[in-house]
Protein backbone atom coordinates (compact mmCIF):
# COMPACT_ATOMS: atom_id res chain seq x y z
CA UNK A 1 0.00 0.00 0.00
CA UNK A 2 2.62 2.43 -0.04
CA UNK A 3 2.70 3.71 -3.26
CA UNK A 4 -1.00 4.60 -2.63
CA UNK A 5 0.09 6.37 0.39
CA UNK A 6 2.93 8.32 -0.97
CA UNK A 7 0.29 9.70 -3.81
CA UNK A 8 -2.61 10.33 -1.44
CA UNK A 9 -0.01 12.45 0.68
CA UNK A 10 1.33 13.96 -2.50
CA UNK A 11 -1.81 15.41 -3.79
CA UNK A 12 -2.82 17.03 -0.04
CA UNK A 13 1.12 18.26 0.47
CA UNK A 14 0.40 20.34 -2.93
CA UNK A 15 -2.91 21.48 -2.55
CA UNK A 16 -1.64 23.05 0.40
CA UNK A 17 0.89 24.64 -1.23
CA UNK A 18 -1.45 26.13 -3.87
CA UNK A 19 -3.27 27.03 -1.02
CA UNK A 20 -6.77 25.74 -2.43
CA UNK A 21 -9.12 24.51 -0.08
CA UNK A 22 -10.38 20.64 -0.12
CA UNK A 23 -13.95 21.14 -1.29
CA UNK A 24 -12.47 23.58 -4.22
CA UNK A 25 -10.24 20.69 -5.83
CA UNK A 26 -12.74 18.08 -4.89
CA UNK A 27 -15.56 20.06 -7.12
CA UNK A 28 -12.70 20.43 -9.93
CA UNK A 29 -12.02 16.93 -10.08
CA UNK A 30 -15.85 15.88 -10.02
CA UNK A 31 -15.89 14.46 -6.69
CA UNK A 32 -17.03 14.89 -3.06
CA UNK A 33 -15.16 16.91 -0.42
CA UNK A 34 -15.04 13.49 1.39
CA UNK A 35 -14.17 10.93 -0.87
CA UNK A 36 -10.74 13.33 -2.07
CA UNK A 37 -10.17 13.40 2.27
CA UNK A 38 -10.04 9.84 2.25
CA UNK A 39 -7.65 10.08 -0.68
CA UNK A 40 -5.61 12.51 1.32
CA UNK A 41 -5.16 10.25 3.97
CA UNK A 42 -4.36 7.38 1.79
CA UNK A 43 -7.76 5.52 2.27
CA UNK A 44 -8.95 5.17 -1.01
CA UNK A 45 -6.88 3.74 -3.66
CA UNK A 46 -6.12 6.69 -6.83
CA UNK A 47 -5.22 5.78 -10.21
CA UNK A 48 -6.52 6.36 -13.82
CA UNK A 49 -8.58 9.46 -14.95
CA UNK A 50 -9.40 10.55 -11.37
CA UNK A 51 -5.11 11.00 -10.82
CA UNK A 52 -5.58 12.76 -14.12
CA UNK A 53 -8.02 15.03 -13.31
CA UNK A 54 -6.68 16.08 -9.77
CA UNK A 55 -3.54 16.02 -11.26
CA UNK A 56 -4.89 19.08 -13.82
CA UNK A 57 -7.21 20.84 -11.29
CA UNK A 58 -3.61 20.74 -9.29
CA UNK A 59 -1.68 22.16 -12.38
CA UNK A 60 0.68 19.59 -12.02
CA UNK A 61 2.15 16.36 -13.87
CA UNK A 62 0.27 13.40 -13.02
CA UNK A 63 3.54 11.58 -12.84
CA UNK A 64 4.51 13.88 -9.93
CA UNK A 65 1.93 12.95 -7.80
CA UNK A 66 3.29 9.01 -8.50
CA UNK A 67 7.01 9.48 -8.60
CA UNK A 68 8.90 6.83 -6.45
CA UNK A 69 8.15 3.25 -6.14
CA UNK A 70 4.72 3.74 -8.39
CA UNK A 71 6.65 5.71 -11.18
CA UNK A 72 8.89 2.77 -10.95
CA UNK A 73 6.15 0.71 -11.64
CA UNK A 74 4.97 2.65 -14.53
CA UNK A 75 8.10 2.86 -15.89
CA UNK A 76 8.88 -0.80 -15.72
CA UNK A 77 5.14 -1.27 -17.68
CA UNK A 78 5.83 1.02 -20.14
CA UNK A 79 9.33 -0.45 -20.90
CA UNK A 80 7.46 -4.02 -20.92
CA UNK A 81 4.91 -2.35 -23.62
CA UNK A 82 7.83 -1.61 -25.45
CA UNK A 83 9.43 -4.88 -26.03
CA UNK A 84 6.07 -6.22 -26.27
CA UNK A 85 3.91 -4.26 -28.43
CA UNK A 86 0.22 -3.31 -26.77
CA UNK A 87 -2.60 -1.04 -28.74
CA UNK A 88 -1.55 2.93 -28.44
CA UNK A 89 -4.65 3.71 -26.55
CA UNK A 90 -3.91 0.92 -23.88
CA UNK A 91 -0.84 1.95 -23.30
CA UNK A 92 -2.00 5.55 -22.74
CA UNK A 93 -4.03 3.83 -19.78
CA UNK A 94 -1.40 2.72 -18.34
CA UNK A 95 -1.84 4.77 -15.08
CA UNK A 96 -4.98 3.87 -15.19
CA UNK A 97 -4.22 0.09 -15.26
CA UNK A 98 -1.65 0.27 -12.15
CA UNK A 99 -4.06 1.88 -10.52
CA UNK A 100 -6.69 -0.11 -10.67
CA UNK A 101 -5.49 -3.40 -10.43
CA UNK A 102 -1.33 -2.76 -8.83
CA UNK A 103 -1.38 -6.46 -7.64
CA UNK A 104 -1.90 -7.27 -11.36
CA UNK A 105 0.59 -4.32 -12.50
CA UNK A 106 3.57 -5.82 -10.11
CA UNK A 107 3.37 -9.37 -11.65
CA UNK A 108 3.41 -7.98 -14.97
CA UNK A 109 6.77 -6.09 -14.07
CA UNK A 110 8.19 -9.37 -11.52
CA UNK A 111 7.36 -11.85 -14.90
CA UNK A 112 8.99 -9.18 -16.90
CA UNK A 113 12.18 -8.68 -14.96
CA UNK A 114 12.32 -12.78 -14.47
CA UNK A 115 11.86 -12.98 -18.39
CA UNK A 116 14.94 -10.51 -18.64
CA UNK A 117 16.47 -12.88 -16.40
CA UNK A 118 16.03 -15.84 -18.16
CA UNK A 119 17.48 -14.27 -21.42
CA UNK A 120 20.54 -13.38 -20.07
CA UNK A 121 21.15 -17.03 -18.59
CA UNK A 122 20.59 -18.36 -21.96
CA UNK A 123 23.01 -15.62 -23.67
CA UNK A 124 25.40 -16.49 -21.49
CA UNK A 125 25.39 -20.65 -21.30
CA UNK A 126 25.09 -19.88 -25.07
CA UNK A 127 28.55 -17.85 -24.96
CA UNK A 128 30.09 -20.91 -22.97
CA UNK A 129 29.24 -22.97 -25.27
CA UNK A 130 30.55 -21.08 -28.06
CA UNK A 131 33.67 -19.38 -26.33
CA UNK A 132 34.62 -22.09 -23.60
CA UNK A 133 38.32 -22.93 -24.58
CA UNK A 134 38.18 -26.23 -22.61
CA UNK A 135 34.51 -27.35 -24.74
CA UNK A 136 36.02 -26.35 -27.95
CA UNK A 137 39.18 -28.03 -27.51
CA UNK A 138 37.42 -31.24 -26.22
CA UNK A 139 34.68 -31.29 -28.89
CA UNK A 140 37.77 -30.41 -31.57
CA UNK A 141 39.43 -33.53 -30.15
CA UNK A 142 36.54 -36.07 -30.50
CA UNK A 143 35.57 -34.70 -33.64
CA UNK A 144 39.30 -35.20 -34.83
CA UNK A 145 39.15 -38.82 -33.88
CA UNK A 146 35.24 -39.25 -35.42
CA UNK A 147 36.98 -37.94 -38.32
CA UNK A 148 39.76 -40.62 -38.18
CA UNK A 149 37.49 -43.12 -37.50
CA UNK A 150 34.98 -43.26 -40.47
CA UNK A 151 37.45 -42.20 -42.69
CA UNK A 152 39.56 -45.50 -41.74
CA UNK A 153 37.15 -47.53 -41.38
CA UNK A 154 35.27 -46.91 -44.75
CA UNK A 155 38.64 -48.04 -46.02
CA UNK A 156 38.91 -51.20 -44.48
CA UNK A 157 35.19 -51.68 -45.66
CA UNK A 158 35.12 -50.05 -49.00
CA UNK A 159 38.81 -51.31 -50.38
CA UNK A 160 39.41 -54.51 -51.96
CA UNK A 161 42.12 -56.71 -51.65
CA UNK A 162 43.62 -54.73 -49.15
CA UNK A 163 47.32 -55.31 -48.15
CA UNK A 164 47.77 -57.21 -44.67
CA UNK A 165 50.24 -54.58 -43.58
CA UNK A 166 47.75 -51.75 -44.18
CA UNK A 167 45.06 -53.86 -42.28
CA UNK A 168 47.07 -54.01 -39.39
CA UNK A 169 47.81 -50.10 -39.20
CA UNK A 170 44.30 -49.33 -39.90
CA UNK A 171 43.08 -51.40 -37.50
CA UNK A 172 46.03 -50.14 -35.25
CA UNK A 173 44.91 -46.77 -35.96
CA UNK A 174 41.11 -47.40 -35.29
CA UNK A 175 41.91 -48.34 -32.01
CA UNK A 176 43.54 -45.50 -30.90
CA UNK A 177 41.03 -43.18 -32.24
CA UNK A 178 38.13 -45.36 -30.32
CA UNK A 179 40.28 -44.85 -27.10
CA UNK A 180 40.59 -41.45 -27.58
CA UNK A 181 37.50 -40.60 -28.24
CA UNK A 182 36.12 -42.54 -25.34
CA UNK A 183 38.47 -40.70 -23.06
CA UNK A 184 37.83 -37.52 -24.55
CA UNK A 185 33.86 -37.66 -24.56
CA UNK A 186 33.80 -39.03 -20.71
CA UNK A 187 36.59 -35.90 -19.92
CA UNK A 188 33.61 -34.28 -21.09
CA UNK A 189 30.93 -35.52 -19.11
CA UNK A 190 32.78 -35.58 -16.29
CA UNK A 191 33.63 -31.58 -16.97
CA UNK A 192 29.86 -30.84 -17.91
CA UNK A 193 28.93 -32.79 -14.60
CA UNK A 194 31.28 -30.77 -12.23
CA UNK A 195 29.64 -29.49 -9.42
CA UNK A 196 32.04 -27.62 -8.39
CA UNK A 197 33.15 -26.11 -11.91
CA UNK A 198 33.66 -22.20 -11.11
CA UNK A 199 31.65 -22.07 -14.87
CA UNK A 200 28.93 -23.27 -13.07
CA UNK A 201 26.25 -20.42 -13.84
CA UNK A 202 23.05 -21.49 -13.33
CA UNK A 203 22.09 -22.78 -9.54
CA UNK A 204 19.50 -24.68 -8.00
CA UNK A 205 18.21 -24.70 -4.65
CA UNK A 206 19.87 -27.54 -4.62
CA UNK A 207 23.25 -26.77 -5.60
CA UNK A 208 23.12 -23.91 -3.09
CA UNK A 209 22.23 -26.44 -0.46
CA UNK A 210 25.39 -29.15 -1.52
CA UNK A 211 27.33 -26.21 -1.90
CA UNK A 212 26.88 -25.02 1.70
CA UNK A 213 27.01 -28.48 2.98
CA UNK A 214 30.61 -29.02 0.69
CA UNK A 215 31.91 -25.56 2.48
CA UNK A 216 31.60 -27.45 6.11
CA UNK A 217 32.87 -30.64 4.75
CA UNK A 218 29.37 -32.41 6.09
CA UNK A 219 30.25 -31.78 9.42
CA UNK A 220 28.86 -29.16 11.53
CA UNK A 221 30.88 -28.96 14.67
CA UNK A 222 28.55 -25.88 16.39
CA UNK A 223 25.81 -28.12 16.31
CA UNK A 224 27.42 -31.20 17.82
CA UNK A 225 28.17 -29.28 21.40
CA UNK A 226 25.15 -30.48 22.97
CA UNK A 227 23.56 -26.96 23.40
CA UNK A 228 19.75 -26.50 23.63
CA UNK A 229 17.29 -26.27 20.52
CA UNK A 230 17.12 -22.30 20.62
CA UNK A 231 21.06 -22.17 20.58
CA UNK A 232 20.99 -24.92 17.44
CA UNK A 233 18.65 -22.19 15.52
CA UNK A 234 20.95 -19.22 16.91
CA UNK A 235 23.95 -21.39 15.39
CA UNK A 236 22.32 -21.98 12.22
CA UNK A 237 21.02 -18.80 11.53
CA UNK A 238 24.57 -17.18 12.16
CA UNK A 239 25.83 -20.11 9.38
CA UNK A 240 23.27 -18.95 6.93
CA UNK A 241 24.10 -15.45 7.57
CA UNK A 242 27.87 -15.92 6.11
CA UNK A 243 26.73 -18.05 3.35
CA UNK A 244 25.54 -15.30 1.63
CA UNK A 245 27.81 -15.73 -1.20
CA UNK A 246 26.71 -19.25 -1.36
CA UNK A 247 23.01 -19.12 -0.60
CA UNK A 248 20.70 -16.78 -2.70
CA UNK A 249 17.42 -18.48 -2.96
CA UNK A 250 14.98 -18.59 -0.21
CA UNK A 251 13.94 -21.72 -1.06
CA UNK A 252 17.53 -23.34 -0.26
CA UNK A 253 17.80 -21.45 2.95
CA UNK A 254 14.62 -23.13 4.28
CA UNK A 255 15.80 -26.40 2.99
CA UNK A 256 18.73 -25.83 4.94
CA UNK A 257 17.06 -24.85 8.09
CA UNK A 258 15.27 -28.09 8.09
CA UNK A 259 17.91 -30.17 7.33
CA UNK A 260 20.43 -28.91 9.66
CA UNK A 261 17.95 -28.79 12.54
CA UNK A 262 17.97 -32.65 12.05
CA UNK A 263 21.39 -32.14 12.08
CA UNK A 264 21.22 -31.03 15.60
CA UNK A 265 18.34 -33.09 16.74
CA UNK A 266 20.24 -36.51 15.08
CA UNK A 267 23.60 -35.23 17.01
CA UNK A 268 21.49 -34.86 20.09
CA UNK A 269 19.99 -38.19 19.91
CA UNK A 270 23.77 -39.95 18.99
CA UNK A 271 26.67 -37.57 20.46
CA UNK A 272 29.52 -37.59 18.53
CA UNK A 273 32.23 -39.20 20.73
CA UNK A 274 29.62 -42.37 21.59
CA UNK A 275 29.48 -42.64 17.97
CA UNK A 276 32.90 -43.06 17.28
CA UNK A 277 33.72 -45.83 20.29
CA UNK A 278 30.58 -47.74 19.02
CA UNK A 279 32.48 -47.33 15.42
CA UNK A 280 35.99 -47.98 17.05
CA UNK A 281 34.00 -51.50 18.67
CA UNK A 282 31.84 -52.47 16.01
CA UNK A 283 32.26 -51.14 12.79
CA UNK A 284 30.21 -49.58 10.60
CA UNK A 285 27.20 -51.27 11.28
CA UNK A 286 24.10 -49.04 11.77
CA UNK A 287 21.19 -51.85 12.80
CA UNK A 288 23.51 -52.80 15.28
CA UNK A 289 23.99 -49.82 16.46
CA UNK A 290 20.53 -48.54 15.75
CA UNK A 291 19.44 -51.76 18.05
CA UNK A 292 21.70 -50.90 21.56
CA UNK A 293 20.77 -47.46 21.69
CA UNK A 294 16.80 -47.53 20.52
CA UNK A 295 17.30 -45.39 17.39
CA UNK A 296 16.02 -45.37 13.57
CA UNK A 297 18.89 -46.77 11.59
CA UNK A 298 19.02 -44.17 9.47
CA UNK A 299 19.63 -41.56 12.02
CA UNK A 300 22.79 -43.91 12.59
CA UNK A 301 23.76 -43.79 8.66
CA UNK A 302 23.03 -39.91 8.98
CA UNK A 303 25.48 -40.02 11.83
CA UNK A 304 28.11 -42.03 9.63
CA UNK A 305 27.93 -39.50 7.12
CA UNK A 306 28.66 -36.20 8.97
CA UNK A 307 32.25 -37.75 9.98
CA UNK A 308 35.45 -36.83 8.50
CA UNK A 309 37.36 -38.83 6.48
CA UNK A 310 40.33 -38.36 8.60
CA UNK A 311 38.64 -39.23 11.92
CA UNK A 312 37.06 -42.27 10.55
CA UNK A 313 40.03 -43.67 9.15
CA UNK A 314 42.06 -44.53 11.97
CA UNK A 315 38.90 -46.62 13.44
CA UNK A 316 38.75 -48.45 10.17
CA UNK A 317 42.19 -49.66 9.63
CA UNK A 318 41.73 -53.55 9.99
CA UNK A 319 38.41 -53.20 7.50
CA UNK A 320 37.84 -53.38 3.63
CA UNK A 321 37.20 -50.10 3.15
CA UNK A 322 39.06 -47.67 1.80
CA UNK A 323 38.08 -44.16 3.43
CA UNK A 324 39.48 -41.25 2.21
CA UNK A 325 39.41 -37.04 3.08
CA UNK A 326 35.91 -37.14 2.27
CA UNK A 327 34.35 -39.84 4.55
CA UNK A 328 31.18 -41.81 3.61
CA UNK A 329 29.00 -40.79 0.84
CA UNK A 330 24.80 -40.20 1.47
CA UNK A 331 21.62 -40.67 -0.56
CA UNK A 332 18.64 -40.00 0.84
CA UNK A 333 15.26 -40.13 -1.65
CA UNK A 334 11.49 -40.23 -0.87
CA UNK A 335 8.96 -42.31 -2.19
CA UNK A 336 9.10 -40.51 -5.38
CA UNK A 337 13.15 -41.49 -5.87
CA UNK A 338 13.75 -38.27 -5.56
CA UNK A 339 17.28 -37.38 -4.25
CA UNK A 340 16.24 -35.53 -1.25
CA UNK A 341 20.18 -35.24 -0.04
CA UNK A 342 22.85 -35.85 -1.47
CA UNK A 343 27.01 -36.27 0.01
CA UNK A 344 28.97 -37.41 -3.55
CA UNK A 345 32.11 -38.54 -3.18
CA UNK A 346 35.13 -38.01 -5.47
CA UNK A 347 34.68 -41.39 -7.24
CA UNK A 348 30.82 -42.02 -6.31
CA UNK A 349 28.93 -38.77 -8.25
CA UNK A 350 25.43 -38.46 -7.62
CA UNK A 351 23.20 -36.74 -10.53
CA UNK A 352 22.28 -33.11 -10.39
CA UNK A 353 19.76 -33.85 -13.01
CA UNK A 354 17.15 -36.58 -13.78
CA UNK A 355 16.73 -39.77 -12.03
CA UNK A 356 19.68 -42.04 -10.83
CA UNK A 357 20.94 -45.46 -11.38
CA UNK A 358 17.67 -47.47 -10.57
CA UNK A 359 20.21 -50.77 -10.28
CA UNK A 360 21.05 -48.35 -6.28
CA UNK A 361 20.34 -50.55 -3.49
CA UNK A 362 18.92 -47.43 -2.19
CA UNK A 363 15.55 -47.75 -4.79
CA UNK A 364 15.60 -51.85 -3.45
CA UNK A 365 15.21 -50.32 -0.15
CA UNK A 366 12.14 -48.90 -1.36
CA UNK A 367 10.23 -51.72 -2.16
CA UNK A 368 11.67 -53.55 0.92
CA UNK A 369 11.01 -51.11 3.82
CA UNK A 370 12.35 -52.16 6.94
CA UNK A 371 14.87 -54.23 5.50
CA UNK A 372 18.71 -53.64 6.01
CA UNK A 373 20.12 -54.10 2.41
CA UNK A 374 24.12 -54.49 2.22
CA UNK A 375 25.58 -54.76 -0.99
CA UNK A 376 28.65 -54.70 -2.67
CA UNK A 377 28.78 -52.55 -6.17
CA UNK A 378 31.04 -51.45 -8.59
CA UNK A 379 30.54 -48.39 -10.40
CA UNK A 380 30.66 -48.40 -14.35
CA UNK A 381 32.93 -46.69 -16.22
CA UNK A 382 37.13 -46.66 -16.26
CA UNK A 383 37.64 -46.21 -12.60
CA UNK A 384 35.41 -49.18 -11.82
CA UNK A 385 35.47 -48.15 -8.19
CA UNK A 386 34.09 -51.09 -5.65
CA UNK A 387 31.68 -49.58 -2.88
CA UNK A 388 29.81 -51.50 -0.30
CA UNK A 389 26.22 -49.58 0.10
CA UNK A 390 24.11 -49.79 3.00
CA UNK A 391 20.64 -49.04 2.13
CA UNK A 392 17.30 -48.64 4.30
CA UNK A 393 13.72 -47.03 3.92
CA UNK A 394 11.01 -46.38 6.46
CA UNK A 395 7.97 -44.69 6.67
CA UNK A 396 8.24 -40.83 7.38
CA UNK A 397 5.33 -41.09 9.74
CA UNK A 398 3.54 -43.10 11.99
CA UNK A 399 1.05 -45.73 10.71
CA UNK A 400 -2.23 -44.56 10.03
CA UNK A 401 -5.35 -47.18 9.46
CA UNK A 402 -6.28 -46.91 5.26
CA UNK A 403 -3.47 -44.39 5.12
CA UNK A 404 -0.71 -45.83 2.89
CA UNK A 405 2.90 -44.65 4.17
CA UNK A 406 4.73 -42.95 2.38
CA UNK A 407 8.80 -43.65 2.94
CA UNK A 408 12.24 -42.40 3.32
CA UNK A 409 14.95 -44.21 2.43
CA UNK A 410 19.04 -43.81 2.71
CA UNK A 411 22.18 -45.28 1.02
CA UNK A 412 25.53 -44.73 2.58
CA UNK A 413 28.56 -45.07 0.28
CA UNK A 414 31.08 -46.55 1.75
CA UNK A 415 34.55 -47.29 -0.46
CA UNK A 416 36.14 -50.32 -0.97
CA UNK A 417 39.68 -51.11 -0.97
CA UNK A 418 41.19 -53.49 -3.45
CA UNK A 419 41.92 -55.84 -1.08
CA UNK A 420 38.27 -55.24 0.87
CA UNK A 421 36.38 -55.83 -2.62
CA UNK A 422 38.66 -59.10 -3.57
CA UNK A 423 37.56 -60.26 -0.13
CA UNK A 424 34.49 -61.82 -1.35
CA UNK A 425 34.29 -64.42 -3.90
CA UNK A 426 31.27 -63.30 -5.12
CA UNK A 427 31.40 -60.32 -7.67
CA UNK A 428 30.48 -57.08 -7.43
CA UNK A 429 27.15 -56.23 -8.30
CA UNK A 430 27.41 -53.98 -11.21
CA UNK A 431 25.48 -50.10 -10.95
CA UNK A 432 25.85 -46.54 -12.56
CA UNK A 433 25.43 -43.37 -11.89
CA UNK A 434 23.02 -42.57 -14.31
CA UNK A 435 22.34 -43.83 -17.46
CA UNK A 436 23.23 -40.66 -19.76
CA UNK A 437 26.61 -41.07 -18.68
CA UNK A 438 26.45 -44.90 -17.97
CA UNK A 439 28.84 -46.87 -20.52
CA UNK A 440 27.47 -50.19 -19.58
CA UNK A 441 25.79 -51.94 -22.86
CA UNK A 442 23.54 -54.35 -22.05
CA UNK A 443 21.50 -53.26 -18.68
CA UNK A 444 18.21 -54.36 -17.61
CA UNK A 445 17.88 -51.08 -15.73
CA UNK A 446 18.45 -48.85 -18.88
CA UNK A 447 15.87 -45.69 -19.19
CA UNK A 448 17.86 -43.90 -21.89
CA UNK A 449 20.85 -44.02 -24.83
CA UNK A 450 24.24 -43.39 -23.08
CA UNK A 451 25.90 -40.53 -24.38
CA UNK A 452 29.26 -42.20 -23.87
CA UNK A 453 27.88 -45.37 -25.05
CA UNK A 454 25.26 -44.37 -28.07
CA UNK A 455 27.85 -42.55 -29.59
CA UNK A 456 28.79 -38.64 -29.72
CA UNK B 1 51.43 -37.15 -64.53
CA UNK B 2 49.65 -37.16 -60.82
CA UNK B 3 47.94 -34.12 -59.71
CA UNK B 4 49.70 -33.38 -56.34
CA UNK B 5 47.91 -32.57 -53.21
CA UNK B 6 49.34 -31.23 -50.09
CA UNK B 7 47.48 -31.88 -46.81
CA UNK B 8 47.94 -29.80 -43.91
CA UNK B 9 46.76 -31.39 -40.77
CA UNK B 10 47.82 -32.33 -37.65
CA UNK B 11 45.52 -35.67 -37.09
CA UNK B 12 48.07 -38.48 -37.42
CA UNK B 13 46.01 -41.09 -37.92
CA UNK B 14 43.53 -38.72 -40.32
CA UNK B 15 46.52 -37.73 -42.71
CA UNK B 16 47.32 -41.89 -43.06
CA UNK B 17 43.92 -42.32 -43.92
CA UNK B 18 43.55 -39.63 -46.21
CA UNK B 19 46.70 -40.00 -47.86
CA UNK B 20 46.03 -43.46 -48.28
CA UNK B 21 42.90 -43.03 -50.17
CA UNK B 22 43.81 -40.18 -52.45
CA UNK B 23 47.22 -42.00 -53.23
CA UNK B 24 45.09 -44.94 -54.42
CA UNK B 25 42.60 -42.47 -56.11
CA UNK B 26 45.81 -41.26 -58.46
CA UNK B 27 46.73 -38.39 -56.54
CA UNK B 28 50.18 -37.37 -55.92
CA UNK B 29 50.33 -36.70 -51.97
CA UNK B 30 52.83 -34.76 -49.50
CA UNK B 31 51.45 -34.56 -46.37
CA UNK B 32 52.88 -31.56 -43.44
CA UNK B 33 51.38 -31.22 -39.65
CA UNK B 34 52.79 -27.94 -38.39
CA UNK B 35 51.30 -24.71 -38.33
CA UNK B 36 54.48 -22.58 -38.01
CA UNK B 37 55.96 -23.19 -41.19
CA UNK B 38 53.33 -24.16 -42.98
CA UNK B 39 53.14 -20.98 -45.57
CA UNK B 40 56.60 -21.38 -46.28
CA UNK B 41 56.23 -25.24 -46.80
CA UNK B 42 53.31 -24.56 -49.05
CA UNK B 43 54.96 -21.92 -51.07
CA UNK B 44 57.87 -24.45 -52.02
CA UNK B 45 56.09 -27.48 -52.56
CA UNK B 46 53.02 -25.60 -55.10
CA UNK B 47 50.89 -28.40 -54.71
CA UNK B 48 47.79 -28.30 -57.48
CA UNK B 49 45.35 -28.44 -54.38
CA UNK B 50 45.68 -27.87 -50.86
CA UNK B 51 43.94 -29.58 -47.84
CA UNK B 52 44.40 -27.21 -45.26
CA UNK B 53 42.89 -27.66 -41.62
CA UNK B 54 41.64 -24.96 -39.30
CA UNK B 55 42.93 -25.75 -36.05
CA UNK B 56 46.51 -26.50 -36.52
CA UNK B 57 49.74 -26.47 -33.72
CA UNK B 58 51.56 -22.93 -34.11
CA UNK B 59 49.65 -20.92 -36.33
CA UNK B 60 45.39 -21.34 -37.53
CA UNK B 61 44.78 -22.17 -40.58
CA UNK B 62 42.92 -18.90 -41.25
CA UNK B 63 46.12 -17.50 -40.98
CA UNK B 64 48.07 -19.26 -43.20
CA UNK B 65 45.37 -19.11 -45.90
CA UNK B 66 45.62 -15.18 -45.39
CA UNK B 67 49.36 -15.48 -45.81
CA UNK B 68 49.85 -17.49 -49.15
CA UNK B 69 46.83 -15.45 -50.89
CA UNK B 70 48.70 -12.43 -50.15
CA UNK B 71 51.50 -12.75 -51.76
CA UNK B 72 53.59 -15.76 -54.16
CA UNK B 73 53.56 -18.73 -55.80
CA UNK B 74 50.34 -19.93 -54.25
CA UNK B 75 47.99 -17.22 -54.25
CA UNK B 76 45.89 -18.65 -56.71
CA UNK B 77 45.83 -22.43 -55.31
CA UNK B 78 42.52 -23.90 -54.89
CA UNK B 79 42.43 -24.38 -50.98
CA UNK B 80 39.62 -26.66 -49.38
CA UNK B 81 39.28 -25.85 -45.52
CA UNK B 82 38.56 -28.42 -42.65
CA UNK B 83 37.59 -27.65 -39.64
CA UNK B 84 35.56 -29.69 -36.76
CA UNK B 85 33.92 -26.22 -36.01
CA UNK B 86 30.86 -25.79 -38.49
CA UNK B 87 29.55 -22.15 -37.45
CA UNK B 88 28.76 -19.88 -39.50
CA UNK B 89 31.54 -17.60 -39.34
CA UNK B 90 33.96 -20.24 -39.65
CA UNK B 91 32.89 -20.60 -42.88
CA UNK B 92 32.59 -16.51 -43.96
CA UNK B 93 35.97 -16.15 -42.75
CA UNK B 94 37.05 -18.65 -44.67
CA UNK B 95 35.69 -17.70 -47.76
CA UNK B 96 36.76 -13.62 -47.05
CA UNK B 97 39.86 -15.29 -46.51
CA UNK B 98 39.60 -17.14 -50.34
CA UNK B 99 39.04 -20.82 -49.47
CA UNK B 100 37.47 -22.41 -52.14
CA UNK B 101 35.67 -24.81 -50.25
CA UNK B 102 34.73 -25.20 -47.07
CA UNK B 103 34.42 -28.83 -45.22
CA UNK B 104 33.47 -29.54 -41.49
CA UNK B 105 34.37 -32.78 -40.28
CA UNK B 106 33.52 -35.75 -39.79
CA UNK B 107 33.63 -35.67 -43.71
CA UNK B 108 33.10 -39.01 -46.05
CA UNK B 109 35.81 -40.44 -48.06
CA UNK B 110 33.95 -40.03 -51.40
CA UNK B 111 33.16 -36.32 -50.06
CA UNK B 112 36.49 -35.44 -50.55
CA UNK B 113 37.58 -37.14 -53.39
CA UNK B 114 34.58 -35.74 -55.23
CA UNK B 115 35.54 -32.12 -53.67
CA UNK B 116 39.11 -32.56 -54.28
CA UNK B 117 38.64 -33.57 -57.93
CA UNK B 118 36.05 -30.63 -58.69
CA UNK B 119 39.02 -28.25 -57.34
CA UNK B 120 41.83 -29.99 -59.48
CA UNK B 121 39.61 -29.14 -62.96
CA UNK B 122 40.19 -31.30 -65.50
Amino acid sequence: MRRETLTGSRIRERRLINGQKQADLARKAGISASYLNLIEHNRRRIGGKLLLDIASALGVEPMSLSEGAEAALLGALREVAAMHPVEQSELERVEEFAGRFPGWASLIETLAQRQSSLEQTVVSLTDRMTHDPQLAEALHDMLGAVTAIRSTSSILVETDKLEPEWQDRFHRNLNEDATRLTEGSQALVAYLNDETSEHQQVTTPQDEIEAFFQRHGYHFALLENGGSETQAHDAIESMLESADDLLVSASARAQLKRLLIRYWSDAQAFGFDVMLDEVSNVGLEPALIAAKYNLDIRLVMRRFASVPGDVLRPLLQNSPYDIAEAGIGLAVCDSSGTLTMRKPLPRFALPRFGAACPLWSLYQALSRPLVALRERSQLSGRDGAPFETLAFAAPVSAPQFGAVPLLEAHMLMIPLSASGAAQNMEPLRPIGISCRICPRGECIGRREPSILAGGV
Amino acid sequence: MNKHVLLVEDEPNIIEAVSFLLSRDGWSVSTHSNGHDAADVIRAKQPDVLVLDVMLPGRSGFDILEDIRSEGACKDVPVLMLTARGQTKDRERAERLGATRFMTKPFSNAEIIETLHELSGP
